[in-house]
């Protein structure tokens, strides 16, 4: 297992817009998802998953419904809604913009070296 | 779903996070068995990867964004619990904070109606006030100045910006109907006063603009108190006759009940422009008060602008009488008496530092509280409470208790503030808008809150998040060693406070001892001061006038009882003076520099009549008539001022503003006598004792405080009609004074029987009355001073007891080792010693500035007494050691086995 890192600052609420994005699903579902999709490097501090979900929620870019799951028991699933989902695609492009700027920047720093 | 909802489904939204926790954490554990972990040690990991679900629920919560709104009902929800589970807390607590707010909310009522309301007039803040101002008016000795009649027609005519109105002081015998009265408030007033004002009267009519001239038919309005006197209240008073020094006016109108011009009721109003008065002729006299109401878009500014013009071209058009003079607007504000300004701000600080103390006594109270919650608060903290939100709950438990106490307090304030206010020495002015409004609210809320987060900030900053697991560990007991220097300085504080209202009582008590023990100059045993209105008949006729009086004196004299009776324009120690500027050469600066002195005209036997000692020279006799030299009599300050210490008998003074006539030939070649400047000096003859004119303990500080005496008879005719106005008697008797009123009353009335006198004194009273502001701050501040006292060592009491408590094992084990029970009182007794002494040392440095502001604000106290200081320190001393004592006895008692089992 390699070395995790903390999420930076604001990035959690987009990685959990762009999870939900893929279809309806709960809270604990959520929590695996990260964990496989980022191949355990990104850890999710302790306690704050659902206090984020919670808060998309109250600002209305999520929506939540019970339902029941493949084992029959009921659980609070988690939908994008259409605020949520514009709200996903400027937050995603604007990280797309700053990332490709850190990446420009710290390249140029290795041609300088050479 | 708003916040609205999401508050009111709160039950719903709770269970439903509970539920989604609860399959989160089910479902891991599921899993991780499935994995091959033991039951129990799957559900302890899910619960920890989860972050712990209590404290997940509390950030959760905290994101619903209406955290604060249901945290709020849960903390009121706890405090009232808090105080409900403690009603020996509550009781004290909430008596305390009532006092505190009690008092100072009754004198913020009283300091709002009197200084802080508007005028009681509609759209009052479009009101103005027109004054005059010449260049050689002292502003300092006599105010602003008023217009002359002539130049206040002049700017009504004129003014494009301002609707003006004008009303003339004045007063007159009411003959007809009922018995002869004098009114002392009658106005006279310009036709248009209602209307500028914005005042409609309660029945009839307001004048119209032809009676409010000399030809006019005469109409009177009566005044609505006057009305209710001479009329009962019938309107079949409209229509009626009333008549009015000799003048017949039918009645028009009634003026609304309780409504004032310049905080006074006019008893009766008549046309300004119909009285014949030649002083209301003259552009260098100026009794017409003036007000006026901005025109719809005019503003204060182009108003001051165009009067200012008004004012030059009526400088430049009269310049004999108008030079130098301008006009000068302001707007329109309630009259302020300094004295009652002053007294009012010095007891609402009083007040402020008795509500200080009461909060520091509550807070020593909730600290002593919030000590042994401290386990309690750490359990909470443990729980996911977070610091500012253990905070927030302290914070408010303590508002709860400031708002309990500031409604109580509200409460005894809306009952105590009418009692006060007939309390005040004297007449307050303004006294009829003392009443609770939403100013009063306001303060009295905040000022609860204030003081609620006040007392409350001390114990909840101890509110833990720090050193958790020890406060757990550790029972309370051995947490209280912290607080103490917390206590130290709220009882500190305490005694500083009672400290400085200690000493300002103690130095209004001896000021008041001082003073009342002064010399006040004259007899003032068996001595009856009374104005006194001729006959209007006379009055008409200026050379009936001397004799009038003679006859009156000698009627008086004749009176069984009576000793003496003299007459005089301005009576020591009343209302009304006369303040004349005098030089000793006839190279006088200019009028605005000159020094100046009180001037009373008085008949031949005034100081025998009065008791003040001749010490030089003579008094008046017969000789000093019109046409003689003009004499003058003068009293040791002023020959002390004028002439130092040579001797004044023949000297000369200069009083360019005397009385003085003079005979011109007018435009049309008639006679008229107009008043000029004096030129001629006045001889001094005698120089007698100083007489405390401004009162007992208002003279030393007076501005004016040299006086002379000028003879009666010597006033010229032109000006006796008006000096007759102002005219007092005194009479000396040997018996009760007030018991020969009636008689004196009945002897005077004259052939018409329309002489009265009014504004009946004993010297006696008047005495008194001056020293009535002393007596009352005296009484206010040694109930002050009383109730911070109690209050300071009820908290020292209190504080000493809590730590002695606290300190049981500690004084057991001592005893155990051979402490005797004296050295354990000694060592509590050092301890609050320790508090005691800072205080007074802040206290007393505090004192020295407080007593400079008392020095400042009321007569004749002196900055500083060193002996009052002492005493009064001693005082608090000796009450705060023996309040110390009981718990310092107790603490003595300790059974050294009991206190250390306990451990």
């Amino acid at each position: 297992m390699s070395e995790k890192s903390d999420l930076p600052q604001g990035t959690l609420d987009l990685l959990l817009l762009k999870i939900v994005a893929l279809g309806p699903v709960h809270g604990y579902a959520i929590a695996q998802r990260l964990q496989q999709v980022s191949r355990d490097v990104v850890q999710v501090p302790q306690g704050s998953l659902y206090p984020a979900l919670h808060r998309l929620e109250n600002r209305g870019l999520l929506a939540a419904d019970w339902k029941e799951t493949e084992t029959g028991r009921e659980a609070k699933f988690y939908r994008l809604t259409r605020k949520g989902k514009a709200e996903l695609e400027t937050e995603a492009a604007s990280w797309e913009r700053l990332t490709q700027a850190v990446g420009l920047i710290l390249r140029m720093s290795e041609g300088g070296g050479e | 779903m708003n916040w609205w909802q999401r508050l009111w489904r709160r039950g719903e939204i709770e269970e439903q996070l509970d539920k989604e926790l609860r399959f989160h954490i089910e479902q891991h554990a599921a899993d991780l068995m499935e994995r091959g972990v033991n039951p129990a040690e799957a559900r302890r990991l899910a619960r920890l990867s989860i972050g712990g679900p209590e404290q997940v629920k509390e950030k959760c919560r905290d994101a619903r964004g209406t955290r604060w709104v249901e945290d709020l009902a849960q903390d009121l929800r706890y405090a009232l619990r808090m105080l409900r589970n403690n009603p020996g807390f509550t009781v004290v607590a909430l008596v305390t904070i009532a006092l505190g707010i009690g008092t100072t909310t009754v004198m913020f009522t009283v300091l709002n109606g009197v200084l802080l309301r508007p005028l009681p007039y509609p759209d009052a803040n479009q009101l103005v006030a027109l004054h005059g101002h010449s260049r050689d008016w002292n502003d300092k000795i006599f105010g602003r100045q008023k217009l002359a009649y002539l130049d206040f027609r002049d700017c009504q005519r004129e003014s494009r910006t301002l609707e003006i109105a004008g009303i003339v002081f004045n007063g007159g015998t009411v003959s007809e109907p009922g018995e002869p009265e004098y009114v002392n408030n009658l106005d006279e007033i310009s036709a248009n006063l209602f209307s500028v004002l914005g005042v409609p009267l309660a029945y009839g009519r307001a004048f119209l603009p032809e009676e409010d001239r000399m030809d006019g038919a005469p109409a009177m309005i009566l005044g609505h108190s006057f009305w209710q006197h001479h009329f009962g209240g019938s309107l079949q008073a409209l229509g009626t006759s009333v008549v009015l020094d000799q003048k017949r006016y039918t009645v028009v109108g009634i003026a609304p009940a309780g409504f004032r011009l310049y905080g006074a009721e006019p008893d009766v109003y008549t046309p300004v422009g119909q009285d014949p008065a030649g002083y209301l002729k003259l552009r260098q006299a100026h009794p017409t008060n003036v007000i006026g109401r901005l025109r719809p878009g005019a503003t204060l500014a182009q108003a001051q602008n165009e009067e200012g013009l008004v004012g030059r071209r009526l400088a430049e058009e009269y310049a004999d009488t108008n030079k130098g003079r301008s006009l000068e607007i302001e707007p329109l504000r309630p009259e302020e008496v300094d004295d009652v300004r002053s007294t009012l701000w010095l007891l609402l600080g009083a007040v402020s530092l008795v509500l200080l103390i009461a909060c520091a006594n509550v807070a020593s109270l909730l600290l002593a509280r919030a000590v042994s919650r401290e386990r309690e608060l750490a359990m909470r903290a443990a729980l996911g409470a977070s610091r500012g939100r253990l905070v927030r709950q302290c914070l408010t438990e303590s508002a709860v208790l400031g708002l309990a106490g500031g409604a109580l307090g509200i409460l005894c304030a809306n009952l105590g503030v009418h009692p006060f206010v007939a309390f005040w020495p004297g007449s307050l002015p303004r006294a009829e808008e003392v009443q609770l409004d939403w100013r009063v609210l306001v303060f009295a809320l905040g000022v609860s809150l204030l003081t609620g987060i006040l007392f409350g900030l001390a114990p909840a900053m101890r509110a833990p998040a720090r050193r958790l697991e020890e406060a757990l560990r550790a029972g309370a007991r051995t947490v209280a060693g912290s607080s103490r220097r917390l206590h130290s300085v709220f009882v500190g504080s305490e005694i500083a406070v009672a400290v400085v209202l200690l000493i300002a009582a103690g130095m209004l008590g001896r000021t008041l001892l001082r003073v009342s023990s002064l010399d006040p100059g004259l007899n003032v045993a068996n001595l009856l001061v009374a104005r006194m209105a001729l006959s209007p008949a006379i009055m008409a006729d200026p050379t009936r006038i001397p004799a009038a009086w003679q006859d009156v004196l000698e009627r008086a004299r004749q009176v069984p009882g009576v000793q003496a009776a003299a007459a005089v324009d301005i009576v020591p120690m009343r209302e009304g003076n006369n303040q004349l500027g005098y030089w000793v050469s006839a190279d006088m600066p200019p009028k605005e520099k000159l020094p100046f002195a009180l001037a009373s005209s008085a008949s031949l036997n005034y100081l025998q009549v009065m008791g003040i000692p001749l010490l030089e020279g003579r008094f008046f006799n017969d000789e000093d008539r019109l046409g003689a030299q003009p004499v003058i009599v003068i009293d040791t300050v002023l020959a002390k001022d004028a002439f130092g210490g040579k001797d004044p008998i023949g000297r000369h003074l200069w009083i360019p503003d005397m009385p003085c006539p003079q005979i011109k030939q007018d435009a049309n070649g008639k006679t008229v006598e107009t008043s000029v400047d004096c030129t001629e000096p006045y001889t001094i003859v005698g120089v007698v004792g100083h007489v405390r004119y401004w009162g007992m303990a208002g003279d030393d500080q007076a501005e004016v405080r040299a006086q002379l005496y000028y003879p009666f008879a010597q006033v010229p005719k032109l000006f006796l009609r008006r000096w007759s106005e102002l005219m007092s008697i005194a009479v000396r008797t040997n018996v009760a004074p007030l018991s020969v009123l009636e008689p004196l009353k009945a002897a005077v009335r004259g052939a018409a029987g329309d002489q009265v006198l009014y504004e009946v004194r004993t010297m006696q009273q008047l005495a008194g009355e001056s020293l009535a502001l002393h007596q009352f701050l005296l009484l206010l501040f040694g109930i002050f001073a009383g109730l911070a006292l109690l209050l300071a060592c009820v908290g020292i009491y209190g504080v000493l007891a809590y730590l002695t408590t606290q300190r049981v094992p500690e004084i057991g084990l001592r005893m155990a080792l051979g402490a005797t029970p004296r050295q354990v009182v000694g060592m509590v007794l050092r301890q609050s010693l320790g508090m005691i002494l800072p205080g007074v040392a802040a206290g007393f440095v505090a004192a020295i500035a407080a007593g400079r502001v008392l020095a400042h604000l009321v007569n004749a106290v002196r900055p500083t007494e060193p002996l009052t200081f002492a005493l009064m320190v001693c005082v608090l001393m000796a009450a705060a050691l023996a309040a110390s004592f009981v718990p310092a006895r107790r603490a003595s008692r300790v059974d050294p086995m009991t206190a250390l089992r306990q451990e």
